[in-house]
């Protein structure tokens, strides 16, 4: 399998829309466009920000404040306008493919879904995938911060301090404050929307990412040494960068002793762009299964 | 015909009649200071505040005992107790779970105003672990809405000491785990000291509660809300006698001493933390601390034992450390079974600001990858 596996994405690498979240099996195009018409999707338009990347990263063995880049989309993204809500998510454990949310959860058409874990959160990518012939996936974090713009939160830290108590106060302090925010969920739009017209970035709903938990040593010219990552541990956005593992539905139980976790884990997807290419993946998929690989 | 509230407040009193019977006939051993010499001693009134800060005092003194004047409004009100927005019938000492900490010196006389407004539903009273007779005060401070007690007694030994309501029957276990429980702490006149006799002092000090509380859930298992103490009664003390708390807590609610609310201190700064639980047992810890004075029984005649990483609390008890933070950071100050500090809510952060001290600890070399 994984020689198999490998061998399909390289197929799909040299078609040029490889991405790295290739592991759903290929398997898309049956779908029903009335279910995909149902999707509220937002296209956030190609451009550039400034960008603080995640993970850690340490310079001569010491931890420095993560380097801020110029993030570049050439392509317009497909984010969907609010996160998934609570009814389309159960339309997905009605199917049994997803795992059944809280039972006391409203299951509401403006309400989003929450304690999804970030492997809930897949498994619907993949069911809605199937679902509508179309491949939607979790963004990763560049992409959250584009399509979030002001509302993605810088969470540099000013020092590079000998002091580990320094960066450790500093971000307790910038976590902390929240006093306003209540856990009450909200209707979409209740958080309001940002100037790309998304609903509810960086409210009381974190959402899940497909960026893994990296950590990068870098040298003076801040060139990466080494890098090791951790994906059972996946960035979800919000208010602050929170780093969950993969199997987390309430953050409370995910957290450090010492730090404050997301109030809610909740999730949007990204939509691939469409009907070209799917049509292409479909024949590749034909393809590959006719060679046997 | 008989309300509800009449019901509770019939079964209440004679609950305590029965109790209070053995205590009342030895009240014939006089106490050895007379009325008119306890009306010639010095007053001092003492406006309480919410745990866990604690009003001001002197630690040690060299004054003679007096009468210390304090008052305390019982308030049932609805709260909410953790994130989820979970509502809670509770009934508490002045407005706050726990209680506040009141501090006199031994020998001095506490005088209680305890008073119980029309507007609340229930009668209530309180038992002071510190005082001696009438169950702590319990059996002459049963005061219904409408009306209000004073209670006197002498803080005739050393400690933090904890009190609650305890209004009979089925009513002390509901009370106490509604809210109505809080602390005293009797200070040794010439304050606290070590066990070679080294005086003792602090720069801060924090009073913590720690409470379990049970909160019915319906049938989707999610909490169930009330609207008033009563209602909460019957479903309340079908989950009190399962034993399994739904919320484990300080000062009332999930994350009350963490966040904007974690207890700040400097390094250097010497903090004296006083824990109590009025129902049931805990054992704090300091992550990244130390206890190095403890009165894990809260009883300062005994010495203070040093250095304990972790210390116990036995329900319906008290005990103080006392630490000096030598390191600045975050501390998480938490109930060590840690399923009931993370699940259930026992944990308390504090802020401490300083300088890093390289030669207690350093990061030699950061996380990266294995060589070779």
């Amino acid at each position: 399998m994984p020689l198999a596996f490998k061998a399909k994405v390289a197929l799909a690498a040299l078609a040029g829309f490889v991405t790295p979240f290739m592991a759903v099996p290929l398997m898309l195009g049956s779908g029903d466009p009335a279910f995909e018409a149902r999707q509220a999707i937002t296209v956030v338009a190609p451009g550039s920000m400034q960008y603080r990347l995640p993970g850690e990263f340490t310079r001569d063995g010491r931890q420095i404040e993560a380097p801020r880049i110029e993030l570049r989309f050439d392509a317009p993204i497909s984010i969907m306008l609010h996160q998934v809500s609570a009814a389309d998510y159960q339309l997905c454990v009605d199917d049994g493919a997803c795992h059944p949310m809280a039972s006391d959860t409203a299951i509401r058409a403006d309400r989003p879904a929450v304690r999804v874990s970030w492997q809930d959160a897949t498994g619907y990518a993949d069911w809605l995938s199937r679902k509508t012939g179309t491949r939607y996936r979790l963004p990763t974090d560049a992409e959250w911060a584009f399509a979030a713009g002001s509302r993605f939160k810088d969470d540099g830290l000013a020092s590079d301090s000998d002091d580990p108590s320094v960066r450790w106060i500093a971000r307790y302090e910038r976590e902390s404050d929240r006093d306003d925010l209540s856990s009450t969920l909200r209707s979409f739009g209740g958080f309001g929307a940002n100037e790309r017209g998304l609903l509810d970035l960086s409210g009381n709903v974190w959402e899940w990412t497909a960026t893994c938990f990296d950590r990068t040593a870098i040298d003076a010219a801040g060139r990466p040494q080494a890098q090791t990552a951790n994906c059972g541990v996946r960035i979800a956005e919000g208010l602050h960068r929170a780093y969950v593992s993969d199997f987390i539905r309430d953050a409370k139980a995910g957290g450090c002793s010492a730090g404050l976790p997301p109030i809610h884990l909740g999730f949007r997807l990204v939509r691939e762009p469409a009907a070209p290419l799917a049509r292409l993946r479909d024949k590749l998929d034909r393809v590959v299964a006719a060679a046997g690989i | 015909m008989m309300t509800r509230r009449d019901t509770l407040l019939s079964v209440a009193a004679s609950a305590l009649m029965m109790s209070a019977a053995p205590t009342t006939t030895s009240a014939a051993a006089a106490t050895p200071t007379a009325e008119e010499d306890i009306s010639k001693l010095p007053r001092q009134k003492v406006e309480l505040v919410a745990p866990p800060f604690v009003h001001a005092h002197q630690q040690a003194t060299k004054d003679g005992p007096k009468v210390v004047e304090f008052k305390m409004v019982v308030q049932e009100k609805e709260v909410v107790i953790d994130e989820d927005g979970t509502k809670f019938q509770a009934m508490t000492f002045n407005g706050s779970m726990p209680g506040p900490l009141m501090v006199v010196h031994e020998g001095d006389y506490v005088e209680l105003t305890l008073v119980n407004p029309a507007s609340n539903t229930m009668p209530h009273n309180i038992d002071f672990h510190a005082s001696t007779g009438a169950l702590g005060g319990g059996a002459l401070t049963l005061i219904n809405p409408g009306e209000q007690v004073v209670l006197r007694f002498k803080a005739d030994r050393s400690g933090v000491f904890v009190y609650h309501c305890a209004p009979g029957g089925n009513m002390i276990p509901w009370h106490v785990v509604s809210g109505m429980n809080g602390a005293i702490m009797v200070l040794p006149r010439d304050g606290l000291k070590d066990r070679s006799g080294k005086p003792l002092h602090y720069d801060r000090v924090y009073y913590i509660g720690e409470q379990d509380m049970y909160v019915p859930k319906d049938q989707n298992g999610k909490y169930k809300a009330y609207a008033s103490p009563a209602e909460s009664y019957v479903d309340t003390a079908e989950v009190m006698r399962k034993l399994i708390p739904t919320h484990v807590v300080f000062n009332g609610k999930v994350g009350a001493l963490t966040g904007k609310n974690a207890m700040p201190a400097k390094v250097g700064e010497t903090v004296l933390i006083v824990h109590s639980q009025a129902n049931r047992d805990t054992r704090p810890h300091l992550i990244g601390g130390h206890g190095d004075y403890v009165w894990e029984t809260g009883k300062f005649a005994n010495p203070p034992e040093n250095n304990l990483e972790t210390w116990f609390i036995r329900g319906g008890s008290a005990g103080a450390a006392l630490y000096t933070f030598k390191q600045p950071g975050v501390y998480a100050y938490l109930n060590h079974n840690l399923i009931e500090a993370i699940e259930l809510g026992a944990t308390a952060h504090f802020k401490v600001d300083g300088k890093w001290n390289d030669d207690l600890m350093k990061q030699v070399s950061a996380p990266g990858p294995i060589p070779g």
